[in-house]
């Protein structure tokens, strides 16, 4: 009986946290003299209220989802990437180079190219952090981060020099941006809203993975260098080798959400000069969304859609209640903070109840909390 | 045992009893510990024996103020007292040596003693005045310990008199020594056993946890037997037999002599040719061993604890850089090939550290049990596992081993150590390995486990595999080997046949000592 309490405790873990951090957000709205409940329902209603509100909801959510599949299966290779906006970038270069080389072919063809082209940069992105921590042992967090700016000033380069739009390149107060996609070439809509092909590619690919990390042996694999390395390297897996793939793989599901990004909403590469500008943080935000999933595939679709209603219902709470947009940034800030602490927590909580059940493993052994508690005293 | 003084030798007053009545407590899904009275008086040693999991290591936490218990009191010379953290149970007098020792290598014994502890003057240290008390218990106790020497420089034996003058020195009258003789030569125990003797002698109380019965037998007062938390009874050490208390412990009739049979050695399966290799601190782990074994044969390396053991067994498993020399199995030449090749050659290991090299603790019994040989058919196909073939897999495994777990899809990490340990034989003995390397099987496995494990491996020796046996269970190396080699600073000190081998030969060996007729073959 009380197990399986706290086995829904567990499971309802995320929502209780984000209903906690919207409940600190309602704090601070009280404190800007505006109604929470209005507050919220403009949110509510901006994210779900129309079909309009909706399809903005499931466009946002996208780019979250094809990071957030990545992330899933780095994770869970135990690979930290942080790169997701570099290798975004990288992938949507790539994919709008394809689109304006190839104007003369099929647009079918060319989006599927592009597509290829969009994963294969982000492979690349990604596999350089996943080669440099496999083989010569560099940390993959700070690498992937540094990637990110290369990653950006690249970007940057590209967009005022080799690949600017021609029309740009005549006028004196030159736009950095690329020449838009033909019409031909971009992602079909699914219904008479900016909704696009991208959406049904996502959540195809999100049970693709689930297949590919519990069906496959490559997902056996990585998900046994992800747990222990050492039984791993015993079994004859060669872990360095899964490390780099688990890093690839990420990278490419983040090049391929940059790719759809420009193919299915923007049509063409345009720069403010960072990199949220064009990812719109979604390399940061699909990483909240996959640990807000439990690094599952599929638990990461409601969980990008959450992350993607937060975000639309965002705009419109500022609009009708004139909260000032910086309050929109720390209740997401607050969702992420929230989600995160209480999945620490939930291990805390995982690990205190593991040593208090009398050691099944190596009673001789004593365990770290204990050896810590008795150093303390 | 009647000093007038009630005073120990060490100065600190006696504990005349201690007396835990009625100690319940309760863990998610378990009862660890079901009332249990325990007493220990001054001048005894108080044997407290069971099975892994029988509540030894949960009584003891209690006492050590580690756990709280849910029912139950504790008396100190007839007066309630309450035990809240270390730090009360030490200010009462008690004491715990752990068989992991708690010291700093890189410090010295009079460093180690005073880590923790408030300097008499004030910010700058004592370390003067902590020698000499030191050298003061030492003399004492008999201990035989300089305090400016460093902890990495002792033996394992000195290291656990260091942790045994830490609880004097903190002022300890009741020792609790947390299976103290698993680490040590048989030379070494018998010296612990003087020192524990001269302590019972001057008044101490000490409990003493162990599963090695003749142990119990020759250091206890009496013993008390625990199963699955629950005290089955205590006794007066001389009015036991070890056949008794074993079957206490498991609650049945246990078989003390696994039955070897008459197996003929074949041809020699794993040759060892002058083999090298670091260890992790970067120093020689093995020096030039040679070694063969054969077909149906089961040779034991018997060794102290960090003299290469790991080493070997690792470099054998391909997971250790070979520096020089060669291994050869079944006649072919497999110096530093991969685990997969050598997986592939049909050579089954079963790791030291199995829930760190064995299993994947987050991993199912099923995923555990294909841990090797997923990728091969009927596991998978084209890169796809087949679910249902490792579904029926695991099963078989789970009945043919007889695993005790709630279903295949149970984490490996919810099994207890024998079931695990069950897992890694199944998946290593169901492949029909050509060469088994099993190191230290039966580690922290409890009676039951160990005699199933060892029957196994029997069972692979009558079937002929080659079968090489690291442990430092010296009883377990008399048990099951065919011969003996035994490994001193990674070299191999001499090999010996079962029928020449005795624990006294042994003990010298691995301390280091050539015997006499070999004296001038290895200098």
């Amino acid at each position: 009986m009380r197990q399986r309490f706290e086995t829904l405790i567990d499971a309802l873990l995320p929502v209780i946290a984000t209903l906690a951090a919207l409940a600190v957000g309602a704090l601070m709205l009280l404190a800007l003299k505006v109604n929470p409940i209005e507050a919220y329902a403009a949110l509510w209603d901006g994210a779900f209220g129309s079909t309009n509100a909706l399809a903005e909801t499931l466009v946002k959510a996208t780019p979250l989802l094809l990071v957030a599949l990545g992330i899933c299966i780095s994770f869970r290779g135990d690979v930290i990437n942080i790169g997701g906006e570099g290798q975004m970038i990288i992938g949507a270069v790539l994919a709008t180079w394809v689109g304006l080389t190839f104007t003369g072919l099929p647009g079918w063809l060319v989006i599927t190219l592009a597509m290829v082209a969009g994963f294969t940069g982000g492979a690349v992105w990604g596999g350089v952090p996943g080669v440099l921590k496999a083989y010569f042992n560099v940390n993959e967090i700070l690498s992937t981060v540094m990637m990110n700016a290369i990653a950006v000033q690249l970007m940057n380069f590209l967009l005022r020099g080799p690949m600017i739009d021609p029309s740009q390149a005549q006028l004196a107060s030159k736009i950095p941006q690329t020449a838009r996609l033909e019409d031909a070439f971009h992602l079909a809509r699914l219904a008479p809203t900016r909704l696009h092909l991208g959406a049904l590619i996502a959540v195809i690919l999100a049970i693709l993975v689930y297949i590919l990390l519990w069906r496959t042996t490559l997902g056996f694999r990585i998900r046994a260098v992800g747990q222990s390395p050492f039984a791993s390297r015993y079994a004859g897996i060669k872990v360095p080798r899964y490390m780099v793939l688990a890093l690839l793989l990420s990278g490419a599901f983040a090049g391929l959400a940059g790719a759809v990004q420009v193919y299915g909403v923007n049509y063409r590469m345009i720069t403010d000069g960072s990199a949220s500008g064009f990812t719109g943080s979604a390399g940061f935000n699909g990483i909240v969304a996959a640990l807000f999933g439990q690094l599952h595939p599929l638990w990461s679709i409601p969980a990008s859609i959450l992350f993607g209603a937060l975000l639309v219902g965002a705009n419109s709470m500022q609009r009708m209640v004139q909260v000032p947009s910086a309050l929109i940034t720390v209740l997401n800030g607050l969702v992420v903070v929230f989600v995160v602490s209480s999945e620490i927590w939930r291990r805390r909580r995982q690990r205190r109840r593991m040593a208090a059940a009398p050691e099944a493993e190596s009673p001789s052994k004593p365990d770290q909390a204990q050896v810590r508690k008795e150093a303390k005293s | 045992m009647t000093d007038p003084t009630n005073k120990l030798p060490s100065g600190r007053t006696r504990i005349d009893s201690l007396e835990m009545r009625g100690i319940t407590k309760r863990f998610p899904g378990v009862l660890a510990s079901d009332h249990v009275d325990f007493d220990v008086q001054s001048g005894e040693v108080h044997a407290l024996l069971g099975e892994n999991g029988a509540g030894k290591s949960t009584l003891m936490k209690i006492l050590y103020g580690l756990y709280h218990p849910d029912e139950g009191e504790v008396l100190l010379n007839g007066k309630p007292v309450s035990i809240a953290s270390p730090n009360d149970s030490i200010n009462l007098g008690i004491g715990m040596i752990h068989q992991h020792f708690m010291l700093v290598p890189s410090l010295t014994i009079a460093e180690n003693v005073a880590l923790g502890l408030p300097s008499s003057r004030g910010l700058l240290t004592d370390l003067d005045q902590v020698s000499k008390r030191i050298v003061e218990l030492a003399d004492i106790y008999g201990l035989r310990i300089d305090p400016s020497l460093y902890v990495w420089q002792l033996s394992v034996g000195q290291q656990q008199r260091v942790e045994i003058i830490k609880a004097l020195y903190r002022g300890a009258a009741l020792l609790i020594l947390d299976e103290p003789t698993a680490v040590l030569t048989p030379q070494e125990v018998d010296e612990l056993f003087v020192i524990m003797r001269q302590m019972v002698k001057d008044g101490h109380a000490l409990i003493f946890i162990s599963h090695k019965l003749h142990e119990v037998v020759e250091i206890s007062n009496r013993v008390t037997v625990l199963r699955d938390g629950r005290k089955i009874g205590t006794r007066p050490t001389s009015e036991i037999t070890k056949q008794d208390l074993a079957n206490w412990m498991v609650g049945r009739e246990v078989g003390f002599a696994p039955d070897r049979g008459n197996v003929e050695c074949g041809e020699a399966r794993l040759e060892l040719k002058n083999v090298s290799c670091g260890s992790d601190r970067g120093t020689p782990g093995l020096r030039g061993v040679s070694m063969e074994v054969c077909s149906g044969e089961i040779l034991g390396i018997a060794g102290v604890s960090g003299n290469g053991q790991r080493e070997l067994a690792e470099t054998i498993a391909g997971l250790r850089k070979v520096i020089g020399g060669q291994v050869i199995l079944e006649g072919k030449d497999v110096t530093g090939l991969s685990p997969a090749a050598l997986t592939d050659r049909m050579l089954s290991y079963i790791p030291e550290e199995r829930m760190r090299d064995g299993v994947i603790k987050e991993f199912t019994v099923a995923e555990n049990m294909i841990l090797r040989e997923h990728e091969k058919m009927p596991y998978s196909r084209m890169g796809f596992l087949n679910l249902g073939e490792i579904s029926r897999h695991a099963d078989e495994l789970i009945k043919k081993f007889q695993v005790k777990t709630p279903s295949r899809e149970t984490h490996a990490k919810n099994l207890s150590g024998g079931n695990i340990q069950k897992v890694v034989l199944a998946r290593e003995i169901y492949r029909t390995p050509r060469v088994i390397i099993a190191a230290q099987p039966t580690r922290g496995l409890d009676i039951g486990a160990t005699e199933y494990v060892r029957e196994r491996l029997l069972e692979q020796r009558r079937n002929g595999v080659a079968i090489m046996l690291i442990s430092e269970d010296l009883d377990e190396i008399l048990a099951l080997s065919d011969r003996i080699a035994v490994l001193y600073e990674g070299r191999i000190m001499d090999i010996v046949p079962r029928e020449q081998a005795t624990p006294q030969k042994l003990g010298l060996l691995m301390a280091g000592v050539h015997l006499e007729e070999n004296a001038s073959v290895v200098k």
